[in-house]
This record gives structure tokens, C-alpha cells and sequence, in this order.
């Protein structure tokens, strides 16, 4: 281990905690957080993954996490960190699923016209998107060529073969497509993994579902984003599925390798990396821009059969419907970015593990229809209680890299949940709340009951308080589709 | 009964995660053990039966200047290839033999079936295996290995 002391605390002020740089940390530690968040992850390591996270070469400013703080590998959830042109590039920093990630979808439904029919709704949801280990679409087989050119072109190759319409790609971070994807540098067993999987939901976390706004704090950036109370929206929350998976676990051993050949000391294994400016970080952007890629083309595709499934439900067209994407955000990516540092503008590689960019009104890459009010920033929570929308502001871009919370963490063990279930009945039970809910596995239901996981409420909060994003609606779920 | 030198792994409270602790009389067995762990939390075993054999063998990039076998590295390639298998050949393993080791090699064989919807279930989808607190240690009277899968 690099680092053998164990991390102190500073509080900054209510918001902001100080990991200071002491033993081999290159920058301090930054969490954004509450005294009972702080308290939590006392017990875990990711105070440690915050320190061992600011040991890596060329990290600029500060090894930041987001409340929404817990263990990870090698980095913690929740965290953000910048690479300048002397670092490094780490599968570890961005994850096994990469490009995790949600959209949320308006419409122009309210609730009274959905209420009678959601369970239908879910119904055909359910048929249309595939979801749970092996699902996939029948129609859909893609040749080696096509997966290829759905790998260098994301969510524009799903847009060109008619899964959704052109204007959703302005919708997308990065426009659904981060550049300098090399399907070469993804290994045959990737796209094997990845050649059955376009186009499904998958499972574990992952859901399709349909929402009430149920809450508006601010009616003049909800109305920029087309939403208003009492209105339906959906949100698709899903990943780059066996394709991502294997990119990551294959340039863990690349990296392990070249982590030694280029002398980077490591405080943890899952931490390893190689220079930006190296064959083995190039290959592994090249790797892991066709993964996230592929996780946009996945969401894009999902969008469009939402979108025929509300129109064959409703008996009206998805335009009438008004079934626009608002967004579409990466959760766990490594990125290319402009960010002013010390008053000069720079080019970072930035790292989120379970977070999302958080762009503020007037930067240059904020989407064009959101320019006077941030880019949004889409949080689910869990599936009985609240999802949040906020959008992005001046404070997250001066200090998190425009970078802000992802979601809620569990509370409980997957084994816990099931115990804790015991032979209850969820599906009648999430019905009691209100909500109607189908999975393909019944395990899959119980390890995701709501009490499983923190009140994403805390969390955001957390960030809505500290300025780093900026409360604008709040969603309950009424019907969900699970793997 | 089972004493507990016979049992073959125990799941350890992980939050996020799932955590084991797998057990061996020798490195072989401990292989095998731990890859039957991942597949007994995956499946019901007992609908599984052994007609395919899948012979496996995993090659790693080794440090030239160390003789020392990598086990920790080779444990984790070894477990996320059988859930690659499981993912891109649709089979479910229930039991293992890992026949040598060398500096950067296992060689072994797993020992199952195709995946069939009406006869089998899926308990807990797993992701990938990941390097987190990784541990291989040869103890005083038998081997044992913690892992940890991303869920």
C-alpha cells in the first residue's frame, strides 16, 4: 500500500469536507457531503479511495466525491477526478459499466389520462424492451460490420437506422457520440458479448419507468425543460451491458502491466493506469469511447420502442405525444474536457465514477436548448420512491469540473433485501404505493425494494445546498419495468 | 453435516456487492471451489447437469523478473472467463478441475450444460469480477481466496 495512514477530515463548511493532502497525495480530497453521510462512510473505504485516488500522476486540484459517496474499486462511487496531459488514464475510474447512464423522456400526457392504463402500459413496456439475463430482441441480429459502425457512431447509428428521430441526438451528452472510437482496440470477445445485447435493458438496477412530476421547485427552468406538474415523463436507465464489462476487465490486465512498465505506484490494483499519452491509455480511450457508444446506441434504441409503446397504448403518435428527450447523461465515463483551472483554460481527462456532468447556463458545451439554464442533470432514485431533475450551475463549473451527484446507493446487501422480503408479495406491496412494477426475476424485485437503498432525497440536497446543481423537478415512479 | 473444513466458500455482508470467501486444501481446489461459489449463487445447481465439458485455459502477462505465480490475478481472469462463457455460450458449470499452474497459466476444465429456460433459473445476475480486495493466502492448514463480483 502507498498510503499507510488512515485519511483525516476537515469540514470546509455544511457542504464541503477536506481530505488533507498528507503522505503521498499529489491534491487534497474533497467531499461533498452532510455530517450523517460523513458518519456513514466512516465505516467503508472510500475515505481511503478518496486519498489513494489523489496519489495518481498529473491529478489536478482536488480527488472530489459526490455525496452519494461509497466503496468502489479503486475509486470510489461518487467520484470525479481531472487528468492534465502529464496523467493518466484508469478503467478503474470509470467502471465495469461504462456509460451507465439515464435519459428522461417528456411528454405531454397528464396523469389522469395514464392512471387507468399503466398497468397496460407497463404491460406493453414489458414486451417491447428486453429485459433479464439473455432477453434480447428477435428482429434484431447485428453483423460484426454493423456492430462496428453502431461502436464508432453511438446513439447516431441507432438515430440512422430509425430507432428515434434526429433531434433527440442534441439531447445526448457528447451528441451520443464520443470521438476517437476504435473498434479495433475492442477485443472479439467484447463484441461477441455485445453482438446479442444491443437493445436490452439488462438487470440488477437497471429499469424502464414511467413517471408523475410530482413536484416543481422552480416553474421557470421546469418549463425550460418542457415539464410541469402533474405531467408524465420516463426515465430509461441502463449501460453498455457484457460489452462494457469485458472492455473493463480487459485493460485491467493491459493496465496492471503497464501500471509496472512505466513505474506508476499503485496504492490499490483496481487503481491501475498508464499515461495519457501512452499505446496502452490510447487503446483503452479507443476501448472505452466504443463502450460507451454502444451504451448511448442502447438507450437510443430503448427510447424508440418507449415511445412505440406508449403510441400502440394511447392510440396517438409519439409526436403527438410529444415523447421529446430531454437528456441523456453518462454516470460512470472518462472524458475529454475544457475546464478553467487557476484562470486558464485546460484540457482534463476527466473521470466520473457515479457522477454526472453538471454543465452551467452559457458554457460552451451546454446543449444549445439549454443554454440560459444549465444542462441537466438526471438523478434516479430508487423504484418506490423519488427521481430528481436539476440542472447544472456556475459553482459546479468553478469546482467540480461542472460535475455533480448520480443517484441514491444501497443501503442493504442484496441478500438482506431478500431476507427482509421474506415471502412478501412486492408486487402487491410497490401496487399498495402505487406504483405497478414488472420484472423478469422475482430475486431481481426483491434485492431492489425501496428500503434496500438511501433516500436519494439527502442526496440531493446535499448538492442542491452546496450550489453544485440546482433543484428543478422531482418524479415518482407509477410504473416500472425491471430486469 | 458438513464440518467446516468441507465447506467450499461463505458469503460475507457486502452492501453494494457480492463478497466470498472461498476455501481450499490446495490452490487447485480453491479454484474450483471459488468458481463453484459464483455459480451457486448465479443457479440452482441441482437442476444443472454435467454433459459438456469445456476445457480452459487462461494466459496472463507475468513480471519477467519474479518466479512468484500470480494467483490473485490468474483467480480473477479464471472466474470472469466463466461468466463470459456463461454470457456468449449460454452455460451453466457445476463443477470444476483445475489440472496445473504455471508462472503465467491455468489449465482446467468446467463441467456443465446449456442454459435451458424451462429447467433452469436465474438467482443473481453477476457482472464481472473485479480486482477489489482481491486475496489469495495459503493458510496454516488450507488455502483460502476473497472476492468480490460487481452485481
Amino acid at each position: 500500500m502507498v498510503n499507510e495512514f488512515t485519511p483525516k477530515i476537515v469540514q470546509v463548511d455544511e457542504y464541503r469536507f477536506k481530505v488533507p493532502r498528507e503522505g503521498n497525495m499529489r491534491v487534497d480530497g474533497i467531499i461533498y457531503a452532510n455530517d450523517k453521510i460523513i458518519r456513514d462512510i466512516k465505516d467503508d473505504q472510500s475515505l481511503q479511495q478518496v486519498a489513494n485516488v489523489a496519489t495518481l500522476p498529473g491529478i489536478v486540484k482536488a480527488s472530489l466525491a459526490m455525496p452519494d459517496i461509497h466503496e468502489g474499486y479503486g475509486f470510489p462511487i461518487g467520484g470525479v477526478a481531472a487528468f492534465d496531459e502529464t496523467g493518466v488514464i484508469s478503467p478503474g475510474g470509470v467502471g465495469y459499466d461504462i456509460n451507465c447512464g439515464v435519459r428522461v423522456i417528456r411528454s405531454n400526457l397528464r396523469r389522469e389520462e395514464v392512471s387507468g392504463l399503466m398497468r397496460e402500459l407497463v404491460n406493453t413496456l414489458f414486451d417491447n424492451i428486453p429485459t433479464g439475463v439473455g432477453s434480447h430482441r428477435k428482429d434484431l441480429k447485428l453483423s460484426i460490420h454493423e456492430l462496428e459502425s453502431l461502436l464508432k457512431s453511438g446513439a447516431r447509428w441507432a438515430v440512422s437506422k430509425g430507432y428515434g428521430w434526429q433531434k433527440d441526438i442534441d439531447h445526448i451528452e457528447e451528441g451520443g457520440c464520443i470521438k476517437g472510437a476504435d473498434p479495433a482496440e475492442v477485443s472479439q470477445r467484447a463484441l461477441e458479448r455485445g453482438r446479442a445485447q444491443v437493445g436490452t435493458l439488462g438487470s440488477g438496477n437497471h429499469f424502464v419507468e414511467v413517471d408523475l412530476i410530482s413536484e416543481v421547485y422552480d416553474e421557470e427552468l421546469a418549463g425550460g425543460l418542457g415539464l410541469e406538474q402533474g405531467g408524465i415523463a420516463i426515465q430509461v436507465h441502463t449501460g453498455s451491458r457484457g460489452l462494457g464489462y469485458q472492455v473493463c476487465d480487459d485493460f485491467i490486465g493491459v493496465m496492471i502491466a503497464a501500471a509496472r512498465k512505466y513505474g506508476i505506484e499503485l496504492a490499490d490494483r483496481q487503481l491501475c493506469c498508464a499515461p495519457l499519452d501512452s499505446e496502452e491509455g490510447r487503446r483503452y480511450f479507443a476501448a472505452m469511447a466504443c463502450a460507451a457508444n454502444f451504451a448511448f446506441a442502447n438507450r437510443q434504441m430503448i427510447t424508440h420502442w418507449v415511445r412505440e409503446s406508449f403510441s400502440s397504448v394511447l392510440g396517438k403518435s409519439p409526436e403527438k405525444l410529444g415523447l421529446d428527450l430531454i437528456y441523456d447523461v453518462c454516470h460512470n465515463i472518462a472524458k475529454f474536457e475544457d475546464h478553467m483551472v487557476n484562470g486558464r483554460q485546460k484540457r482534463l481527462c476527466i473521470h466520473r465514477k457515479g457522477a454526472t456532468r453538471a454543465l452551467p447556463p452559457g458554457h460552451p458545451q451546454t446543449p444549445e436548448a439549454y443554454k440560459t439554464i444549465g444542462q441537466p442533470v438526471l438523478i434516479p432514485g430508487d423504484m418506490g420512491r423519488n427521481s430528481y431533475v436539476l440542472v447544472g450551475t456556475e459553482a459546479a463549473g468553478a469546482e467540480t469540473f461542472a460535475s455533480s451527484c448520480h443517484g441514491a446507493g444501497r443501503l442493504m446487501s442484496r441478500s438482506r433485501a431478500s431476507k427482509t422480503v421474506g415471502g412478501k408479495n412486492i408486487v402487491k406491496a410497490m401496487q399498495d404505493l402505487g406504483v405497478i412494477v414488472k420484472a423478469s426475476g422475482w430475486r431481481t424485485l426483491a434485492e431492489e425494494i425501496p428500503e434496500a437503498y438511501k433516500d436519494v432525497t439527502e442526496v440531493v440536497d446535499v448538492v442542491h445546498n452546496a450550489g453544485i446543481a440546482r433543484k428543478v423537478v422531482q418524479l415518482k415512479p407509477l410504473g416500472v419495468i425491471k430486469g | 453435516m458438513k464440518t467446516l473444513t468441507d465447506k467450499r466458500y461463505t458469503l460475507i455482508e457486502h452492501t453494494a456487492d457480492l463478497a466470498y470467501v472461498a476455501y481450499g486444501k490446495d490452490v487447485e481446489e480453491l479454484f474450483e471451489n471459488a468458481a463453484y461459489a459464483l455459480f451457486d449463487v448465479y443457479t440452482d445447481l441441482s437442476r444443472v447437469k454435467e454433459s459438456i465439458e469445456r476445457p480452459i485455459c487462461i494466459q496472463i502477462e507475468t513480471d519477467r523478473t519474479k518466479t512468484d505465480i500470480d494467483y490473485e490475478q490468474l483467480l480473477v481472469r479464471w472466474l470472469n472467463e466463466l461468466l463470459y462463457l456463461n454470457e456468449v455460450e449460454d452455460l451453466l458449470f457445476k463443477r470444476f478441475k483445475v489440472k496445473g499452474f504455471s508462472t503465467g497459466e491455468l489449465r482446467a476444465s468446467a463441467y456443465g450444460e446449456k442454459f435451458s429456460s424451462g429447467r433452469h433459473v436465474i438467482l443473481t445476475p453477476l457482472k464481472a469480477v473485479t480486482y477489489h480486495r482481491i486475496e489469495v493466502v495459503k493458510g496454516p492448514n488450507r488455502w483460502h481466496a476473497r472476492v468480490i463480483v460487481d452485481l
